[in-house]
């Protein structure tokens, strides 16, 4: 009788195992999309600015400040959801954001930000998704936060949410900046 | 409008389902008629609604409703039809609908088909498939509802991902969700009997045409899965036994293992409870799979968007499901005995040992596959368990596995007298031997110690399941469909571990640098790079490289391995070109360009690896020819008094 019990006592064990693992999941998701740009110097580039395309952004621009650049494109559903969080990360005033229009019509690009308002304090127009191919980028949106060495420490993957901005960007931002990171 | 008819539809099914599972187990329980036809009733009615909820869903993607979240994300206006067809269940929340259509047309073929079924068996089947649909329904409607809007609509999709932007993946989900599916109908049978509480073994022979059925669309594919890999992600391996992969492949063994148990079961009445616990195995494993794949408890380069909350339903599912499954078993199973028995040397004790080698098969890709997670949750550090481990420890039972085909296939039931066939099974093994050395020397010339063992397997396998259909024939004995079917699958296996032997001896791969017009000369094979030019697709643009193979003065190839860019990703894949002929594979797949007319190439020559498919898909082939049996075709209850008489052909003509 009792050997008929033990595929269920192995499964029991199973799902014990299993739960555990669910638990962990979380975490081992977070270490697992982790840009492995994160501790590495931003890429190197050089593009012209949406709204006056004569004039040129250098990723050298990026050194000397804490930046948040974030990639978006007036074709991506997502991004207009995120476009309300910018818009109040902009309002905090605790890190300028480029916006790296990626891939877009530039008409569209500067409708969409009269429309809903510019969190940017520059935008730099990526029309052949090159730049964003550097920065490892697959879906639209993303986010980077460059610190005042121009190193990536960290990455937003999809839509900015508060609770993010929260507890994965600000305390980089408040915390005295640790060299090489 | 037509979506949220869809998504109502899916609820009614939702409805009929638990109808299906209600009246299905309490008519048989109560043994009341009309209950137990309510639930054949709602089988058709819930396929119905399914069907009209996927019919609402595919129109939303042909004609590019981006007001549909899951059409917006996965699909794009330039996208193919077909591919906007096939982006159904190009990610978790259609692929889950998928799921749950493919169960339904199993539960309406059973519904259909087991009419001759006793009605209390049936109705309790139907039960059980209504408790399963029931659970992928509720789990589709409150985590994963692709019916969700997008307000406001996006103006085009995000694309479907480019990789799976291919024929092979294309129809892979829906043949390989047909192998899991179907496991559930075997399930349900196995489950059905349980609650019965049946002695007899009547069930095996019911159960055995669709676990057989399933394992068939399982085996394909896994095999298209493969090729896809194969040819798609550009490094030309075919197998890489990542966590997805696993996740399909451990029920196949157990599958494997039992339709072989099924066999004794159904013919001599033995291994009654063993092929119980199988049954329910197979069942759990594909759960687990779908486990593994949706929860992000494992990491995987093919995983499904992993979401907690998902694996945490799937879990409790499992839980009720699986647990039910094995309590009904430790009640059930005691009462089991066996009313006969059997020799150490008989085709019952060797398919005792099939099972026991492909359990133990079984347990080394579950544990591998698990490991990681096991390690990590008990903070022993991130671990990485792959092919150094898979590839030896899978050997270990596998090789005595084929080894011991070649031998059992002649032994009989009952009785052992392998003495008799002695002279058979050391003629086919010195051809073998003889065949195998030729080849492995003759032609490739391997130093592997692995290459002539496998060659000689392989061989002896093919040669020792034709000899005695043969020698029947030649006594002008007619064979009976099943041995055919038999026959077949098992050579399949032999071209299956040919295959395995010689393409993972005898590859030869150089990743080099070539500028327009150099060459390269692997395996006897002269790749000469003849350039790249810019090419363009209805949604990707790219560059073509040019590649002659020449062999002696011969051309036998003509390759265009590209590299594309999707413009709505903007990610960039390899297309690797390949030239196949039965025997070698040619691959030549574009790097990176390193400047004036210069590229990083990679070339492969492949020996034999058509032979991996083909094997697969001839076992395939060979489990859908037993159905065509004449077994089948009886009716059932007829069949009783047959039982014991219906000898297998073999033993009773020689």
């Amino acid at each position: 009788m009792k050997r008929f019990l033990l595929p269920l006592g192995a499964f029991a064990l199973l799902v014990v195992v299993l739960l555990v693992g669910l638990r962990h999941a979380p975490e081992r998701e977070a270490k697992f999309v982790k840009s492995p740009l994160i501790g590495k110097p931003a890429p190197q580039f050089t593009l012209p600015q949406l709204v006056d395309p004569a004039q040129t952004f250098d990723s050298g621009s990026l050194r000397g400040g804490w930046h948040l650049v974030n990639i978006w494109a007036t074709w991506c559903v997502t991004c207009r959801e995120e476009h309300e969080v910018l818009l109040q990360i902009k309002q905090e005033g605790r890190v300028p954001i480029v916006g790296l229009d990626w891939k877009d019509e530039d008409a569209a690009a500067i409708s969409w930000l009269s429309q809903l308002g510019n969190p940017y304090q520059v935008v730099l127009a990526d029309r052949k998704g090159e730049v964003a191919i550097d920065f490892g980028v697959y879906l639209a949106p993303e986010s980077f936060l460059i610190d005042p060495q121009g190193v990536v420490v960290e990455k937003q993957y999809g839509a900015m949410t508060v609770e993010d901005w929260r507890s994965k960007f600000l305390p980089h931002l408040t915390a005295p900046a640790k060299a090489g990171a | 409008m037509l979506v949220e008819i869809g998504h109502f539809a899916m609820i009614l099914a939702l409805a009929l389902s638990a109808t299906q599972a209600f009246f299905g187990l309490t008519g048989a329980a109560l043994k009341r008629e009309r209950w137990m036809s309510v639930a054949t009733s709602a089988v058709t009615g819930q396929f119905l609604f399914l069907a009209l909820g996927t019919a609402t869903l595919v129109h939303a993607f042909v004609v590019n409703d981006f007001s549909v979240k899951y059409v917006a994300n996965h699909s794009n206006s330039a996208l193919p039809l077909f591919y906007r067809v096939a982006a159904l269940w190009g990610a978790h929340e259609g692929s889950l609908l998928l799921w749950i259509c493919v169960l339904g047309v199993w539960s309406i073929a059973v519904a259909w088909r087991g009419a001759k079924l006793p009605a209390d068996y049936l109705a309790r089947v139907l039960g059980v498939l209504g408790v399963v649909s029931f659970g992928f329904l509720l789990f589709l409607l409150t985590t994963s509802n692709p019916f969700e809007r997008l307000l406001p609509a996006a103006i085009d999709g995000a694309d479907l991902n480019p990789q799976l932007q291919d024929f092979a993946m294309a129809i892979h989900p829906p043949i390989l969700y047909a192998g899991y599916v179907g496991m559930s109908v075997s399930f349900a049978f196995a489950c059905a009997a349980m609650l019965e509480g049946r002695r007899d073994h009547l069930w095996a022979r019911w159960q055995r045409p669709w676990t057989v059925m399933a394992w068939a669309f399982l085996s394909c594919g896994i095999a298209l899965g493969s090729w896809w890999a194969y040819y798609v992600l550009g490094w030309g391996g075919w197998w890489a036994w990542d966590p997805v992969e696993n996740a399909s492949f451990m029920p196949w063994l157990a599958g494997t293992a039992l339709i072989h148990s099924l066999i004794v079961t159904d013919k001599r009445g033995l291994f009654k409870s063993w092929t119980l616990l199988l049954s329910v195995a197979v069942f759990s494993l594909s759960l687990l799979g779908t486990f593994l794949v949706r929860s992000g408890v494992l990491n995987s380069v093919h995983s499904f968007a992993a979401d907690p909350a998902r694996g945490i339903f799937i879990l409790s599912f499992l839980v009720l499901m699986i647990g039910g499954a094995l309590a009904l078993y430790a009640w059930r199973a005691p009462s089991l005995g066996s009313d006969v028995g059997f020799e150490m040397v008989s085709r019952e004790s060797f398919i005792l040992f099939n099972n026991i080698l492909l359990a133990v098969a079984t347990a080394v890709v579950f544990g591998g596959t698990l490991a990681p997670m096991i390690a990590d949750t008990l903070g022993l550090g991130t671990l990485s368990v792959g092919p150094p481990y898979f590839n030896p420890s899978f050997l270990i039972p596998t090789i005595p596995l084929v080894a011991l085909l070649s031998v059992g296939i002649h032994a009989r039931w009952r009785r052992g007298q392998l003495s008799l066939s002695k002279q058979r099974i050391l003629g086919t093994l010195a051809v073998a031997v003889v065949v195998a050395l030729g080849v492995v020397y003759g032609i490739y010339g391997s130093t592997r110690l692995m290459t002539p063992i496998g060659a000689v397997l392989g061989i002896w396998i093919i040669l020792s399941s034709l000899v005695d259909p043969l020698l029947q024939l030649r006594r002008r004995i007619a064979l009976p469909v099943g041995v055919i079917g038999m026959t077949v699958a098992h050579i399949g296996v032999g071209i299956f571990v040919l295959g395995i032997t010689f393409v993972e001896s005898s590859t030869i791969e150089r990743d080099i640098a070539l500028a327009r017009g150099q060459s390269h000369t692997i395996g006897g094979y002269e790749f000469r790079f003849l350039g790249v030019e810019n090419m363009e697709g209805p949604n990707f643009d790219g560059v073509r490289g040019h590649v002659i193979v020449t062999q002696g003065n011969k051309v036998v190839a003509d390759l265009f391995p590209d590299k594309r860019r999707y413009f709505v990703q903007g990610t960039v894949t390899t297309k690797a070109a390949i030239g196949a002929q039965w025997n070698r594979d040619l691959l030549a797949a574009l790097g990176e360009d390193l400047g004036s007319n210069s590229w990083s190439l990679r070339l492969q020559y492949r020996p034999m690896i058509r032979f991996v498919w083909l094997g697969a898909a001839i076992m395939a082939l060979g489990g859908v020819l037993t159905l065509f049996d004449r077994r089948y075709r009886t009716a059932p209850v007829a069949a009783t008094a047959s039982v014991q008489t219906t000898g297998e052909p073999v033993q009773a003509s020689s």
